[in-house]
């Protein structure tokens, strides 16, 4: 019989999952890890890495179509979707081995099986096979669940002529035509990977912008980018309905008049938004609270149930992986008693955007700057003047920061350009050390670097720019 | 690359001095250990000693320079081989540079709280040299603007150091406010452009000119410490005074036997009996000998006495450390070398700064009795005043005896009135009784 007495209980070994079982392994909880499919959750093994898998294949492609700027020749290009897609899940294979890997060296024990809560402290597992395999008890559990897919009603995904993430990750074909409908990072991420290996793309967005969190500014000069690139775009739009034919759809998109129109295209891509997995993991045996489809919890990820934690997507937004994680380990040290441990910083948490330019961004967008009552000053400097970017022949981009006119307090940073995803932890460790511009103008930053850039955005925003 | 000299801080509590003294010039050469400067600090003056060896460079302070932030640049020392324009990209910022307009003031400030053995958990976020606060640049700025004293405040960041947050818990919780800095008005004499803190001392410029012709005497490093910690000692200690009336008259007596011994090579005075007599009630008395803090009342397990020593343009207190266990003629002999010290500016840090109880005697004045301010963090602080001959009733009839009035103030949260009058009772009873301190 094995061993079904544990500390510490993670139910879902994601991201957020995994990282908090090393953690609490660390901390010397004797540590179990619940999980119903393969360890690293989507991240590793539907989203996050397969997709850079997939956008690298895609830069590669793109820079050999160029080979002539940079006096190279390079004829007949072409690929092999199959072997494109191989790649991409064998990464995926290699990481999600190292996530079992890292559980073995941290003794943690992993169950694969469906966990359900049977009320405070035990957890009734189901192998794969349906069988279960007993209850397990733990004094702490702590949801990971994740989130997935949200559908809109009426173009639900149907995984053949209307997909989600999961197949357009695993094309079996490579559709001549594609609407995607969402323009946040998934959408964008996918829209951007189609349109470079020849698909022609449509993005439909019902916001003003696309990538409706990022800074106005830095989102407008994305999009002009990925026009020029041949992207479709459509803010302000909605798709009212589709219409399934034998191998396309067609889908009627309404604009922001309200005039209708039909496009027909091979697949769509809905890429609406994911929501969490809170059905079927026993929360009604708890006190646990939800709210609009994520778990109620404090900033400790505390639920109403003590004893029951709630992290990552499945804990609200913003539903990424690397507020996951960091989210785990503060609940996790908090348990453990840990001293100094502070809720985390949401306002500090990056985004990035892999696609082609990409766009990188943390804290405040000049609009929210200006909404929390701010006095800003916003520095911006673009790629054209910096070196480097013109050698990469990458020259266009934008590094934008934004202080509070009044402490120096650097509120914000946005990007767009080539490498910025790279870039933008710069700003992250300078704001999270509470730099104000001082600090920031008298570090002294390599050349030639991109980085320059972020230094001569930060004096541009203080009338100092010298490249400008 | 020329060495800097910088200004010292020769005590935990020095933020500034004054450069009293080059002792060296332009082109001497120094070795380590030399002394080059003399300095004098808001209690003494000290010489300050050359650490490393060279020929000097250059003098970046003049002599005289008053208020020298603690790590300012004073000189620069040329090694071997180099030239004066060596001098010439050197760089004669101080040592860790704040962020440029910083004030220096908030850097050297935690020695202020130094003083204070107040350590609420976590404690303040400073270095034990007591030089840096460890604080955010962003706490730093959003301090000084909101004008408040980082030494005050605790951090909550990676190692006690200050961020944002601690800062936005103060301003909400109305502490860590940093003492006003700026001088009485605009128009008050006697500010030498500084930042000591002393409160303003209410005096605006429309009076100042309804008073007779004055000369503006600028304060001292010392008057503005004496200031300040009187004013915060008589603002925030709850005082609480117990007088008694001792006869002395078996003391003089027993005096004068010891004094006139063959070979007596030490001539004790009133005073010194009355140290050792209040270091045993101490032992005694525990309770009195007691410091009091946010989080506890520190209880000390030995009585350093600090005496009050008047000395020109104010007082210093040196301490005769666990005065309880040392005889009359050491206590004798430490009291006068250190007065004389006192008295010449030359009292080593160490040498006045602890202590767990005060002794004033103003006796030497004539006076009969008076009430001091304790000298925080001290709980306690005893008056002497004068022997003097007096009627007294004893046994029904009218006697002529020699009476010594002292009177006790103690810091009321930590010391009781039964715990005070308990002192007093049973110096009393030492001092009538003097051969109790032979034992």
């Amino acid at each position: 019989m094995a061993d079904t007495k544990f500390d510490v209980l993670i139910i879902g070994g994601g991201p957020g999952g995994y990282v908090t079982a090393i953690r609490a392994a660390q901390l010397g909880f004797k540590t179990c890890v619940v999980e119903k499919e393969h360890l690293g959750g989507i991240c590793l093994n539907w989203g996050c890495i397969p997709t850079k898998a997939l956008l690298r294949t895609a830069e590669i492609y793109h820079y050999m179509q160029h080979a002539k700027d940079y006096g190279l020749s390079a004829e007949k290009v072409g690929f092999d979707m199959k072997a494109v897609v191989e790649r991409s899940r064998g990464i995926s294979k290699r990481l999600s081995g190292g996530v079992a890997h890292l559980m073995k060296k941290n003794k943690v024990t992993v169950v694969d099986g469906r966990a359900k809560l049977n009320g405070p402290g035990k957890v009734d597992v189901t192998g794969k096979d349906g069988k279960s395999l007993g209850t397990y008890t733990a004094e702490h559990i702590i949801v990971a669940t994740g989130a997935r897919p949200r559908a809109l009603p009426g173009i639900e995904p149907d995984k053949k002529l209307i997909w989600t993430y999961f197949e357009a990750m695993v094309p079996d074909v490579t559709p001549k035509s594609l609407l995607v409908i969402g323009s946040g990072a998934i959408g964008i991420e996918f829209a951007s990977f189609y349109q470079t290996m020849g698909v022609d793309v449509t993005v439909v967005e019902v916001m003003k912008q696309i990538m409706p969190v990022e800074d106005e500014e830095i989102s407008k000069f994305a999009r002009k980018q990925l026009e020029k690139n041949g992207l479709k775009i459509m803010t302000e739009a909605k798709v009212t309905g589709v219409k399934k034919g034998s191998n396309n759809v067609t889908c009627t998109v309404e604009d922001a008049k309200g005039k209708t129109q039909e496009i027909t295209v091979d697949r769509v891509i809905s890429a609406v938004g994911v929501q969490g997995n809170i059905e079927d993991i026993g929360l009604e045996t708890t006190k646990v609270k939800t709210d609009r489809g994520c778990i109620v919890a404090d900033e400790f990820s505390r639920t109403a149930e003590k004893g029951v934690y709630a992290i990552g997507d499945v804990a609200g937004p913003p539903m990424l992986a690397h507020k996951a994680e960091h989210e785990g380990v503060i609940c996790i040290e908090k348990i453990a008693g840990v001293e100094g441990v502070h809720p985390m910083d949401k306002a500090k948490i990056p985004g990035c955007t892999y696609c082609h330019p990409q766009v990188a961004s943390v804290g405040l967008t000049e609009a929210k700057a200006k909404e929390q009552g701010y006095d800003v000053n916003v520095g911006r400097f673009q790629f054209l003047g910096n070196g480097k970017a013109i050698a990469l022949g990458e020259d266009q981009g934008l590094v934008k920061t934004i202080f509070d006119k009044k402490t120096g307090q650097l509120l914000g940073a946005h990007m767009v350009g080539a490498e910025v995803t790279e870039l933008i932890q710069g700003f992250v460790v300078a704001m999270n050390l509470e730099t104000t511009e001082e600090e920031l103008m008298h570090t002294v930053f390599p050349h030639p670097t991109l980085s320059e850039m972020m230094h001569e955005s930060v004096l541009d925003a203080y009338g100092r720019v010298i490249h400008m | 690359m020329p060495i800097k000299v910088l200004m010292p801080a020769l005590s935990p509590t020095m933020t500034e001095g004054k450069l009293a003294k080059w002792l060296i010039k332009e082109g001497d050469t120094v070795e380590s250990g030399d002394v080059m400067a003399e300095i004098e600090t808001d209690k003494a003056t000290m010489e300050v000693e050359a650490v490393d060896e060279g020929v000097v460079g250059k003098i970046l302070v003049d002599e005289g320079t008053d208020g020298v932030a603690v790590n300012t640049v004073i000189a620069m020392l040329l090694e071997d081989g180099e030239d004066k324009s060596a001098l010439d990209d050197a760089d004669t910022s101080a040592a860790a540079p704040p962020p440029a307009g910083e004030a220096p003031k908030e850097d050297a400030a935690p020695a202020e709280a130094k003083a204070e053995p107040a350590p609420s958990s976590p404690p303040p976020a400073k270095s034990d040299g007591g030089e840096r606060i460890f604080a955010s640049p962003l706490a730093k700025r959003l301090a000084k603007m909101e004008g408040l004293d980082l030494a005050q405040l605790s951090g909550s960041g990676p190692h006690g150091r200050i961020v944002k947050r601690d800062i936005e818990k103060a301003l909400s919780e109305g502490t860590g406010k940093a003492p006003a800095d700026k001088p009485a008005a605009a128009g008050a004499p006697a500010t030498s452009g500084d930042a000591a803190a002393v409160p303003p001392a209410g005096i605006d410029e429309a009076m100042l000119g309804l008073l007779p012709e004055y000369e503006s005497v600028p304060n001292t490093g010392m008057r503005k410490t004496i200031a300040k910690r009187l004013t915060a000692s008589a603002r925030d200690i709850p005082h609480f005074n117990v007088s008694a009336d001792i006869c002395i008259d078996a003391l003089l007596k027993l005096r004068k036997e010891l004094n006139s011994r063959d070979g007596a090579d030490y001539k004790i005075s009133v005073n010194d009996f009355v140290i050792k007599a209040v270091a045993l009630t101490l032992k005694r008395q525990p309770d009195c000998n007691a410091a009091y803090t946010d989080d506890a009342i520190l209880k000390f397990k030995r009585a350093d006495i600090s005496m009050a020593v008047a000395v020109d343009g104010g007082l210093i207190t040196p301490i005769i450390k666990d005065a309880g266990s040392k005889g009359l003629a050491t206590i004798s002999a430490e009291a006068k070398e250190l007065a004389g010290k006192a008295r010449d500016g030359k009292l080593q840090p160490q040498e006045y700064q602890g202590g767990t109880f005060s002794i004033s005697n103003l006796g030497m004045f004539g006076v009969s009795s008076f009430n001091s301010i304790i000298n925080s963090p001290q709980g306690g602080i005893l008056s002497v005043g004068a022997g003097e001959q007096r009627a007294v009733v004893r046994d029904g009839a009218v006697a002529i005896a020699t009476m010594m009035t002292v009177t006790l103030a103690v810091d009321h949260r930590c010391i009781d009135g039964a715990a005070a009058a308990g002192f007093v009772q049973e110096l009393k009873g030492i001092l009538e009784d003097p051969l109790q301190l032979m034992l």
